[in-house]
């Protein structure tokens, strides 16, 4: 099983070109083949993760051309946490498509074509390879958000395609600097060549500059955030969920690779504006996302925004850059996935039952649809940090890293961003909670499934429809999720430490 | 200045097409035209990457040639990033296409309009 790494790379493709040629004979053959795809995923994802937990990670060369000449695939305790993510998230949201759809087996094969690129993104240690797959990645994402119905989610997805063709680009162009500085694009080589051509060079500033500037458009740090909440917002639930969970968490990773394992610690140390640009980043997204979040009508925008807040406190824990700050931006990544994965596919699962979109139509949920009232309710407050909920095991280590490295203004901005999410988070508790609801109109009844039909088929989303067992469970296993894994975190903090003193080294 | 230009040539043509790219991708409001900005910003780094790797007077990195020899990986490098651009392009194109039978029209503002209208 030493050739595992690339083949988790090779067997989604295979996946997927077998889908799309399945297609030809049998339409709506995509789902069981996708779904026998990603048990075959996880199965390997979670072999390669009990290898790359120990003191030494597992490295693979490709094609037999040495390191730093050939591709080399370094797997670690980061990439295995990726790696596990994309395979499961991928599994669960399956579960919620098959009913929900979108039911094509074009769709479905660009569903796995997305989870190769974040896997190879995950595993690969040359950063030419990194920017293929973020580009793999972003093409299949672009279709995704476009295979919702009406003009809109084109729109939606012609604009992500754009801002994020800029931003791709301005990780190639900073490979290009980092390239002209040092000769090789091998990670672990990079670090030492960067090393010795001196931190303080512009050449290196420059690719550091580029690279960062390139992958905060992909995370959907705040200035350049505008393609993310129309193309949440815009594409069917499924991919919403399928996206907000693992793209802009797998660029993050990237990030925390770029500036942890190519320019190292040392480098932030000797270019203090470096390490204030990010936390400049880190803070404006924590505070402007909520604010925005709160501004927001319908439910899908806000929580859209609500990413670019947490993925604000994820770059602020790379800023800060310590052992304590790094444990928590993984558990918050991980526990950012499940709880935004599982909101955004119970906002999905509650028009479906309701056709409530808006912030307004929910009011009084909870008489309507206990289910989708509780999960959503769980979810919330896991987001908003409150124990023993992955969300605060997360929040409570980067916190904890902000104080130990005395960095008091981001450990400020960090303990708010608790109060901002409530902010969001309480009026929709409110109103499902307290109040009653509106209009007789927004209730299930067979009769209104004609007028709510038409709300819905103005782009915003696919038509109310009968919900199904795997949509209730897939939802509420995110909601079970969110609470179990807080308990879990604490080991999987242990389990990293060797892998994040590595890092750091 | 001028020294500098004509040495430099080159790199200056490079950003100088990241300029044009990135000004066609916020200024114009037609689709097609922002697809074609896209593109020649992707160009501006495709030629940044074979000036970095040109060296004068050398000859191409063939064994039967005589050194020294220009840099060859960043054109394989470049050949990669071509095909992802024309990928791009192709996905772009179709979205175009599709946004055009919706609403009617490629301009930007237009668009915005029949959103709001209905």
């Amino acid at each position: 099983m030493t050739d595992l790494p690339p083949l988790l790379v090779a067997a989604p493709i295979f996946g997927s070109v077998t889908i799309l040629l399945a297609g030809l004979v049998r339409n709506r053959t995509g789902w069981p083949l996708a779904v026998l795809a990603s048990v075959v995923q996880v199965g390997g994802a979670v072999a390669l993760a009990t290898r790359a937990f120990g003191d030494d990670p597992v490295r693979y060369v490709v094609g037999g051309f040495t390191a730093p000449y050939g591709i080399e695939l370094l797997v670690d305790g980061l990439s295995a946490t990726m790696v596990v993510l994309v395979a499961v998230v991928s599994l669960g949201v399956l579960a919620y498509t098959r009913r929900a759809g979108p039911r094509s087996n074009a769709f479905y094969a660009t569903y796995l074509l997305l989870v190769a690129g974040l896997t190879g993104m995950s595993l690969t240690s040359d950063v030419f390879n990194m920017y293929v797959f973020l580009e793999i990645t972003g093409l299949a994402a672009y279709a995704l958000v476009a295979s919702g119905e009406g003009g809109e989610s084109a729109l939606a997805a012609l604009k992500y395609l754009l801002v994020g063709t800029v931003g791709a680009s301005l990780f190639l162009l900073g490979i290009g600097y980092a390239y002209v500085a040092t000769g090789t694009l091998n990670m672990t080589d990079l670090a030492a060549q960067l090393a010795a051509v001196g931190y303080t060079s512009p050449l290196v500033r420059a690719s550091f500059g580029l690279l960062v500037a390139g992958l905060f458009v992909k995370i959907a740090v705040f200035p350049v955030h505008t393609w993310q909440p129309d193309a949440y917002a815009n594409a069917p639930d499924s991919v919403s969920a399928f996206i907000s969970a693992l793209v802009s968490t797998v660029a993050a990773y990237a990030l925390a690779r770029i500036v942890f394992t190519v320019f190292t610690v040392d480098f932030l140390a000797a270019n203090a504006f470096a390490q204030s640009v990010l936390v400049a980043g880190a803070a404006v997204s924590i505070v402007f996302g909520s604010v925005l979040a709160v501004m927001q009508t319908e439910l899908k925008q806000m929580l859209a925004y609500s990413s670019i807040s947490q993925f604000g406190l994820v770059v602020g824990a790379i800023a800060i850059a310590n052992g304590t700050a790094v444990t928590g931006a993984m558990i918050h990544l991980v526990g950012h996935a499940v709880m935004k994965g599982g909101l955004f596919l119970t906002c999905g699962l509650v028009a479906a039952e309701t056709g409530a979109r808006t912030v307004e139509e929910y009011d009084g949920l909870v008489e309507r649809f206990p289910l989708g009232a509780g999960a959503f309710a769980v979810l919330a407050f896991a987001m908003v940090g409150v124990p023993p909920a992955v969300g605060f095991v997360g929040k409570w280590y980067v916190a904890l890293g902000a104080v130990e490295a005395e960095a008091w203004p981001l450990a400020v901005v960090i303990f708010a961003s608790t109060l901002l999410t409530l902010a969001y988070f309480a009026r929709v508790l409110e109103r499902m909670y307290f109040r009653e609801p509106a209009a007789p109109a927004a209730t299930v009844d067979p009769a209104a499934e004609g007028a709510t039909a038409e709300v819905a088929a103005d782009g915003t989303g696919s038509a109310p429809h009968a919900t199904s067992l795997g949509m209730r469970a897939a939802v509420v296993a995110t909601a079970v999720l969110a609470v179990a894994l807080g308990v879990g975190a604490v080991e999987y903090g242990q389990l990293l430490e060797s892998t994040i003193e590595r890092l750091l080294a | 200045m001028m020294e500098l230009l004509s040495t430099r040539l080159y790199y200056f043509a490079a950003f100088l097409l990241l300029g044009v790219g990135t000004y066609m991708l916020i200024g114009n409001a037609n689709l097609v035209k922002k697809v074609i900005g896209m593109n020649i910003f992707q160009t501006g780094i495709f030629l940044f990457f074979i000036v970095v790797a040109f060296v004068d007077g050398a000859s191409p990195p063939l064994l039967t040639a005589s050194p020294p020899y220009v840099s060859p990986l960043p054109h394989v490098l470049i050949l990669t990033a071509i095909v992802v651009g024309v990928s791009l392009t192709a996905v772009a194109l179709g979205l175009v296409v599709r946004i055009y039978h919706e609403y009617g029209t490629l301009d930007e503002d237009a668009i915005e309009r029949v959103i709001d209208g209905d």
